[in-house]
């Protein structure tokens, strides 16, 4: 049997190159939205975002803020289709982004056509 | 072409060096985010979905061969081997790390250009006509007073913190192709019966999510007190303008909120009492810049060209290219060559480098090294001899860039949309793309003929949908795109705001529905009739049946 688990992860951007990333368990930060961390209540959403900003002080990433996903047999799903363009690189240009370098997300960013 | 002076090398390479400064004390961490944005901002760099975006100013849309070729450069060292090509005449890249940014702005300085004031809110890089210095249409060429408005309005001190930001736009031809009434001031040149040339100054048109066709305030406006009128219209918006409200900040707002007639009397009050009344500094600066924009010596040539004649008689596809992407030149034996920047199924406004050097080499070979960003995001190519013409499409083709769909149903205006920008609520290009395969019969182009589709990906309207003769705005229903249709819009010199025809449609059905609304008109044409003065003789009543009939 499969479980979701619906929550909240953190994304950024990264200072110095300005690439989408989101926030790990072990408080680093990845190019790949599978490896965020969700945090399934609010006391945890508001514990992973303030660590994010002790890294924008730090000047390791910038603009950070939560995002509302779910986590489905081990790959990430964020509910707006903004924030899937994000984790996967522009639709109209599949050969650049993350989703060509075997970064990308395990779901489309425009689904249900 | 201008050049610059001395005075503006080293204001360019000033503002290099301190951007570089500032790049380093954010990496550092001595600047905030909250420090560094609006610092970052007027050197055009954006923080957009993916990664940032550097935002290139093209002054009134016109680029040098060796300009082009250092935008090719910077496509491929710093970012993914392209470059879009905006709506405002300008050029983004899509990929830029901050780190590079300083090297960049380097680098656009070697070749007499930079990033600044395409942003924030200022006077922003002003635009004119494609065409400008080539139109057979054509009073005078617009762009000595678009460059005289660039040094004028360049960090002006006064200017530089206007209420929100400002865009200029001029057209020295009766035809209007520089949308000069939907900006926030237009100029548009006429010539009276004394054989003078005078500007009409139309002030508080826009787009955005209040979009309005601007007033005249002053029909004939002699040359030389351009820069004071101008002046005093800024005047009376930095007073005025609201800036406790973001979206009604723009001098749209205050002409509308006011009136026009107090508007006008405020502008002319603020005119009469302007402290240098002498417009001796601009009458010189004018006349030293206009000396740069001399034109180009032309050849002594028959109208008709026998060789074009025979080459479109042998080569259907150059026939095709001739008849929709050439525009009339003022100037025997010559055309003016618009590539399409829109190939069947392509992205609109996206070259590669490689692109960019053909387009580069062509314009130095055949083209008195000229080469213009238009409004519509294609590159024109103003002064080609007809004898040419062959050549010149040819090495288009190679290069993909030979669509003959200028201004057809293929020539579609589209912002980048939610595929790169942090602001849509919606995509843009993919709609594009699914219309422009709609339409790749060349033929069914030809038959609707003259055609504007515009598409933006938000309310901001970066994609000027609503002057599209049909307009599509993409917007955000709960998470789902779906996009809302307009129809009867123009930017032209009888501009107008298209209707929203009803309720949206799904990204997967607006090619569907597009079709459909051309299909009607094809049914109600007149003879020779194009799709927007159907739709003006009409009204939205039949496309609105046809379109929701099944509904």
């Amino acid at each position: 049997m499969t479980t979701t688990e619906k929550g909240q992860l953190v994304t950024a951007n990264r200072l110095r190159d300005g690439i989408a990333v989101f926030l790990t368990r072990g408080g680093d930060w990845s190019e790949v939205i599978d490896e965020a961390v969700l945090a399934l209540e609010p006391q945890a959403a508001a514990a992973l975002e303030a660590r994010a900003r002790d890294d924008e002080k730090k000047t390791i990433v910038t603009g950070a803020y939560l995002v509302d996903a779910e986590r489905l047999e081990g790959r990430v799903r964020a509910a707006h289709i903004r924030e899937r363009m994000r984790a996967l690189g522009p639709t109209v240009r599949l050969d650049l982004g993350k989703q060509s370098e075997g970064k990308g997300a395990g779901f489309a960013a425009p689904e249900g056509e | 072409m201008y050049r610059y002076d001395e005075f503006d090398h080293q204001f360019v390479r000033e503002r290099t060096i301190q951007f570089r400064n500032q790049t380093e004390r954010r990496l550092s961490g001595a600047l905030t985010e909250d420090e560094f944005r609006p610092l970052r901002l007027m050197n055009g760099l954006y923080l957009q979905l993916h990664a940032y975006m550097l935002r290139v100013a093209i002054p009134y849309g016109t680029l040098s061969g060796r300009q082009m070729r250092q935008l090719a450069y910077i496509a491929e060292k710093w970012d993914k081997g392209y470059g879009h090509f905006t709506t405002r005449q300008n050029i983004q890249y899509n990929w830029v790390k901050l780190e590079d940014a300083p090297d960049i702005l380097d680098a656009l300085a070697e070749v007499e250009m930079h990033a600044i004031q395409t942003s924030g809110n200022c006077i922003r890089n002003v635009t004119t006509d494609h065409w400008a210095g080539a139109a057979a249409d054509e009073i005078a060429d617009p762009r000595p007073v678009g460059e005289l408005l660039r040094q004028w309005s360049s960090l002006h001190p006064e200017f530089s913190f206007l209420p929100r930001k400002f865009k200029i736009a001029v057209t020295g031809a009766p035809h209007d192709r520089a949308a000069v009434k939907v900006h926030d001031i237009g100029l548009r040149l006429h010539k009276n019966d004394a054989g003078e040339i005078g500007w009409e100054v139309i002030v508080g048109g826009g787009l955005g999510r209040t979009p309005m066709v601007g007033v005249t305030v002053r029909d004939f406006l002699p040359q030389h007190e351009l820069i004071g009128y101008l002046e005093a219209i800024m005047r009376v918006y930095n007073l005025y303008g609201r800036r406790d409200n973001k979206y009604k900040a723009r001098i749209k707002i205050l002409v509308h909120e006011i009136g026009a007639d107090k508007f006008k009397s405020e502008v002319e009050a603020e005119y009469a009492r302007r402290p240098h009344p002498t417009t001796e500094v601009e009458e010189r600066e004018l006349a030293r810049i206009a000396a740069y924009f001399a034109p180009p010596v032309f050849e002594k040539l028959p109208r008709w060209s026998a060789s074009f004649e025979e080459a479109k008689l042998a080569n259907p596809g150059f026939a095709r290219w001739a008849k929709n992407n050439l525009g009339p030149h003022r100037v025997d034996g010559y055309a003016i060559v618009n590539i399409s920047l829109k190939p069947e199924g392509g992205i609109p406004g996206d070259a590669t480098g490689d692109q960019m050097r053909v387009m580069a080499e062509l314009a130095e070979r055949f083209g008195n090294d000229e080469l213009r960003v238009s409004h519509a995001q294609n590159i024109v190519l103003p002064h080609v001899k007809r004898d040419d013409l062959l050549t010149v499409y040819q090495a288009l083709d190679k290069a993909d860039l030979a669509a003959a769909n200028y201004g057809l149903a293929g020539d579609i205006i589209a912002c980048p949309g939610l595929d790169y920008c942090a602001l849509a609520t919606a995509r843009s290009i993919p709609v594009a793309q699914a219309i422009s395969r709609k339409f790749a019969d060349s033929q069914k182009q030809d038959e609707i003929g003259k055609l504007k589709i515009n598409i933006s990906g938000c309310i901001n309207a970066c994609g000027h949908h609503h002057v599209g003769h049909i307009g599509i705005l993409g917007l955000d229903k709960k998470g789902e795109e779906f996009y809302q249709i307009t129809l009867g819009g123009s930017s032209a010199e009888s501009a107008s705001i298209g209707t929203i025809l009803g309720p949206g449609f799904a990204g997967h059905e607006v090619a569907d529905a597009i079709e459909t609304i051309l299909d009607t008109y094809l049914k109600h044409r007149e003879a020779g009739e194009e799709f927007l003065a159907t739709y003006r003789r009409l009204g939205p009543k039949p496309f609105k049946e046809a379109l929701y009939a099944t509904a």
